[in-house]
């Protein structure tokens, strides 16, 4: 299952596991991302506040988390290469989190819902 | 018409015509009519160039320079004539920001000079391309330490701190909305047993300290750095930027930041500005730090070449989610420490170091055997400032008495408290005549 | 300019045992430090001779484009001549070798330039009372909010925690109110530009502490419902503030006071002609209205019954942001700038900035898309080419500017168009300098037409072509040490 924030972060769930990270349509709308600023494993994020933010050479913007829950990985890939988020964004996710209120996932748009968002941003 | 508003009558007229207006005025169609002002400004009018010459001539004549004792985070030192006539040069000194970096490599190439220069003298990995002035520079570094933090808000400065950077601090502090506490001092060094009680009570994101501090006394920071990494909290230090060449870096400390002025780099006085806030910190901070970056990157053509880089950090892309609201540097004063440092090298700047505080302590020792004053801490090691304790005579005694002689005393702490700062430009002879002054007014 | 890349760093000149200094030689006894106080990492500075210096500084500055070099017509910065008598009066040999805290018995002449500097200003804003002591305008707008929190706290109207900001603001507005601990709301800009006083008037409330404005606004439009927007501010109980980046157009005609601003920022290298030293040092001297006063920050300078003039601190102040008073070499460099032109070619400034932007404007709003109709103050913004199907940008326009020996506009602001090219030329330009400009920017349009690669590869005759920002931010290269 795939859901996400009108924010453009999604989270894919497998199981109580939910993997964090950007829409392809953000990925494309922000460009070359340069770095991204990514919390440690350990840390807890709460659902609608910001985790850490992504950058781009001219372009820069907070990560807000689509559930609550405690990092379980932060994915080190990104730091030496962060442009793989351009390449591959569903595949390259930022966080790994345990989700301690799967419910919150019912506040999240669908995949028809979200494609509907970005159709209407494009305007 | 005056000189530096090339229209001609002639010109309004047709340029007039093509914008369709009929007058001046006309341009001005939407600003409501109750707001305009209907007569002119009420000040001098026009003057001539030499009309100009000759009233700033008499604002000079009313002003004395005088033999420079006074320290207190701004220093005499030699500036040479060199800095001047390059920093003069107009393709520097009227130019902006470097937004295009194809007719901006002078600006650039020197931004990555001096941050390449300030990041050795503090011994740290990066350095932006500077800031307003130290106090500003120490502000924005506890800004820094809580947005590193995220979640702790309290800041630690040191009682020994020059207090008018200390008061800067704390007035960003209060309407930002830090909780900034004061690490005391005891025997004219930061009390260490509080700084680790404060440390333990917990919650801490910051710890700033000064070197030399206020008193001009070298501490010892040893183990500090370590204790603030075991709190997970920042450690700053605030260095006068010439003395780095003889005391120990922010870096061989283990400091996470370093910041302060880099007047004491041979900018002239100035009357306090403008001077440079410099600041450096560690590789992983980078990301984090205020202000305009410099980085170098290639051409097309696969040219070396130097951009502004980390941009999405600044205002002008994250706005109120900026790590501060600094949009400017001190460009040219980035330029002046640049020329100064390339023409002193690590010699000069050895040999200005020696100069100061060789001069200072021959200057303490010797007022100290006048009998009038002694040094407040006699056991702290000092650079080229130091503290005396006044006894036979008053501080305004001291500082009536040098001035009549054309001597700037120093700066009065107390009314039995005087600081007192040596550099290269107090000859031995003005040091000599400094404590006769002292003698004879103790003998009279 | 020279179209040649220069290029070394005065590290690439260092040869060890040269030396560029002249000191005293040193008649003390040598004491050192302990050592474990000392420095004991090597000092990687350049050893170099002086000639090397002088010559390595003078053909870098050959890179470098400046208001001297040529037309710089980038929107908001209001690059006008920089009087080379200001910079002699700066460099005055005695006032600049003053000491901050020597006694004021021997400063009186630079206190009595600042405080002439602060009644000019005050005249000019039609406020009750300037300090020149923050840095830049950004500091200036950190410090005009600070006072404003400072009112409110002594009045306990604690409730006020946050700011609005419209969404054509400088992005120093928001950031700054940022620092100074408050929360932004944005209210939005009508199709004509200036700000929606309905949206604005909804947003206020007892928890707002102020507006921030900028007039005429970044798109060069004069807001002019400020009289109703002042008044619905002021009976919320909040304040205005008035960013003074665009205070240019301003002068002789209208004074931010009479508008109905609280307080106000002036950028003294901007308006009053300071050279912005490729990128500082600013001046950014706030001023306040009746009644605030007292919360201007730490120290003063006051004049006293005697006629002299001395540096106080007071308690009401808001604290301190500098530790003395200033860029104070650049408040001279003012203060020589408004004594040179007088009261009546300081009336003139404005109508003349305001008359070279709508003459540009005019003359190329056929094939550049100007998305707001009406005259235009000191600036005004394309929405890049009118001719989209190109595929030019506004950032290839700008870089193809730099071949002609212009300075770009600046670019992709105010966000609130895509392809923002906003131009400001100033009052100390000549008709034939818009003249070449605006057939230059005629050329461009045709070029995109005809020839677009030409343009889109441009700059063509620059000492660099176009650098790698994105390496530049993937792996940051920031010291000379990173390159070896």
């Amino acid at each position: 299952m795939i859901k996400y924030l009108p924010s453009h972060e999604y989270v894919k769930v497998d199981g109580n596991i939910a993997y964090i990270g950007i829409s392809p349509y953000a990925a494309a709308q922000l460009g070359n991302v340069v770095y991204v600023d990514m919390p440690e494993e350990g840390d807890d994020v709460v659902a609608g506040e910001d985790f850490g933010a992504i950058e781009s050479v001219k372009a820069a913007s907070d990560l807000f988390a689509p559930v609550s829950g405690a990092v379980i990985e932060a994915n080190e890939h990104l730091i030496d290469n962060p442009r793989l988020i351009n390449e591959d964004p569903l595949a390259n996710w930022i966080i790994k989190v345990e989700m301690s209120n799967p419910a919150e996932l019912d506040n999240l748009l669908d995949e028809e819902a979200y494609a509907a968002l970005c159709a209407s941003e494009k305007h | 018409m005056h000189r530096y508003l090339p229209h001609t009558e002639q010109d309004i007229a047709q340029m007039l015509e093509a914008c369709q207006a009929k007058s001046l005025d006309d341009l001005y169609s939407d600003v409501p009519e109750q707001l305009k002002l209907k007569r002119p400004y009420q000040l001098p009018a026009e003057m001539s160039e030499k009309e100009v010459r000759d009233f700033f001539a008499a604002m000079r004549a009313k002003c004395t320079q005088l033999v420079c004792f006074g320290g207190a985070g701004y220093y005499d030192h030699y500036a040479p004539a060199v800095i001047n006539a390059l920093i003069s040069r107009s393709e520097f000194l009227t130019a902006y920001t470097p937004y295009q970096p194809e007719i901006s490599q002078g600006t650039l190439q020197y931004i990555f000079e001096y941050q390449s220069m300030m990041t050795s003298l503090t011994g740290l990995d990066v350095s932006n391309a500077s800031m307003y002035d130290g106090a500003t520079a120490t502000a924005e570094a506890m800004l820094m330490c809580v947005a590193a933090a995220r979640k702790k808000n309290r800041v630690l400065i040191s009682a020994t701190m020059n207090p008018a950077v200390a008061d800067v601090v704390r007035t960003y502090a209060r309407y930002h909305g830090v909780a900034l506490e004061v690490i005391p001092e005891k025997n004219g060094v930061t009390s260490r047993a509080e700084f680790e009680e404060m440390m333990q009570a917990g919650d801490v994101a910051g710890v700033i300290v000064p070197a030399p501090n206020f008193f001009g006394i070298v501490e010892d920071y040893t183990g500090w750095a370590d204790l603030c990494h075991k709190y997970k909290a920042l450690f700053v230090m605030n260095c006068q930027a010439s003395a780095l060449a003889a005391i120990k870096t922010p870096g061989e400390w283990g400091a996470d930041i370093a910041v302060g002025d880099a007047q004491s780099l041979g900018m002239p006085l100035n009357y306090g500005g403008p001077y440079l806030g410099y600041m450096c910190c560690t590789n992983a901070l980078i990301r984090k730090m205020p202000g305009r970056i410099v980085g170098a990157t290639k051409d097309k053509d696969g040219k070396r070449v130097f951009v502004l880089t980390l941009q999405a950090r600044e205002q002008h892309i994250r706005r109120e989610k900026a790590t501060s609201n600094i949009c400017s540097n001190q460009g040219l004063m980035a330029l002046y420490v640049t020329i100064y440092m390339s023409l002193m090298g690590p010699e000069g700047l050895k040999q200005v170091n020696e100069l100061s505080a060789d001069g200072a302590h021959y200057m303490a020792h010797h007022l100290t055997e006048t009998g009038a004053m002694h040094l407040l801490h006699p056991h702290e090691p000092y650079h080229n400032e130091f503290l005396m304790k006044l006894e036979k005579v008053t501080a305004d005694q001291v500082l009536a008495a040098t001035l009549a002689e054309g001597i700037f005393g120093g700066v009065k702490l107390a009314d039995d408290l005087l600081l007192i700062a040596v550099t290269e430009m107090q000859s031995k002879a003005d040091i000599d005549r400094y404590i006769d002054i002292i003698r004879k007014l103790t003998t009279e | 300019m020279n179209r040649e890349l220069y290029g070394s760093l005065i590290f690439e000149h260092s040869c060890k045992g040269r030396r560029g200094f002249s000191l005293p030689r040193n008649p003390y006894k040598h004491v050192e430090l302990p050592e474990k106080l000392r420095r004991s990492q090597p000092l990687d500075l350049p050893e170099v001779d002086e000639p090397t210096v002088v010559r390595h500084y003078t053909n870098s500055s050959n890179n470098n484009f400046g208001v001297d070099t040529g037309f710089y017509p980038l929107g908001s910065c209001t690059m006008k001549y920089n009087p080379k008598i200001n910079d002699e009066m700066a460099a005055d040999p005695v006032i600049s070798r003053l000491h901050p805290l020597q006694p004021v018995s021997t400063t009186q002449g630079a206190l009595e330039i600042y405080y002439t500097l602060q009644q000019a200003l005050s005249e000019i804003g039609g406020m009750a009372e300037f300090t020149l002591n923050p840095f830049a305008g950004a500091h200036g707008e950190l410090t005009g909010l600070m006072t404003i929190h400072a009112y409110h706290d002594s009045r306990s109207d604690w409730a006020r925690t946050k700011v609005i900001v419209p969404d054509s603001a400088h992005g120093t507005n928001p950031a700054s109110a940022a620092v100074c601990g408050y929360k932004i709301v944005e209210v939005k800009s009508l199709p004509d530009g200036t700000v929606d006083v309905d949206d604005l008037k909804s947003k206020l409330g007892p928890d707002i502490a102020a507006v921030m404005m900028t007039n005429p606004n970044t798109v060069g439009m004069f807001e002019k419902h400020i009289p109703e927007i002042a008044e619905a501010v002021h009976a919320c109980g909040a304040l205005m503030y008035y960013d003074g980046a665009n205070l240019n157009p301003m002068l002789g005609v209208c004074r931010p006071g009479d508008m109905g601003f609280d307080v106000m920022h002036i950028n003294l290298h901007k308006t009053f002609s300071t050279p912005h030293g490729g990128g500082g040092p600013g001046s950014g001297p706030i001023g306040v209205r009746k009644g605030l006063e007292q919360f201007l920050p730490n120290p003063r300078v006051v004049k006293l019954a005697d006629g002299t003039f001395d540096v106080v601190c007071e308690d009401s102040a808001l604290g301190r942001v500098s530790q003395w008073l200033g860029n104070f070499a650049v408040e001279i460099r003012a203060l020589s700038y408004i004594m040179s032109l007088g009261s009546e070619n300081l009336m003139m400034v404005g109508k003349l900035a305001t008359l070279n932007a709508n003459y540009i404007m005019q003359a190329l709003r056929d094939l550049y898309l100007l998305p707001i109709e009406g005259p235009c103050k000191h600036e005004f913004v394309f929405d890049g080419l009118k001719d989209k199907s190109t595929g030019v940008t506004t950032l290839n326009v700008a870089k193809r500017l730099l071949d002609f020996g212009f300075h770009a506009p600046t670019i992709y602001f105010p966000l609130l168009f895509h392809e923002s090219l906003m131009i400001e030329p100033t009052e100390t330009e000549t008709r034939e300098t818009l003249d070449r400009f605006i057939a230059v920017m005629r050329q461009i349009a045709g070029e995109a037409a005809s020839d677009p690669e030409l343009v889109k590869s441009a700059p063509h005759l620059t000492p660099i072509s176009h650098p790698d920002d994105t390496e530049a931010a993937l792996h940051p290269l920031p010291t000379y040490r990173s390159l070896l």
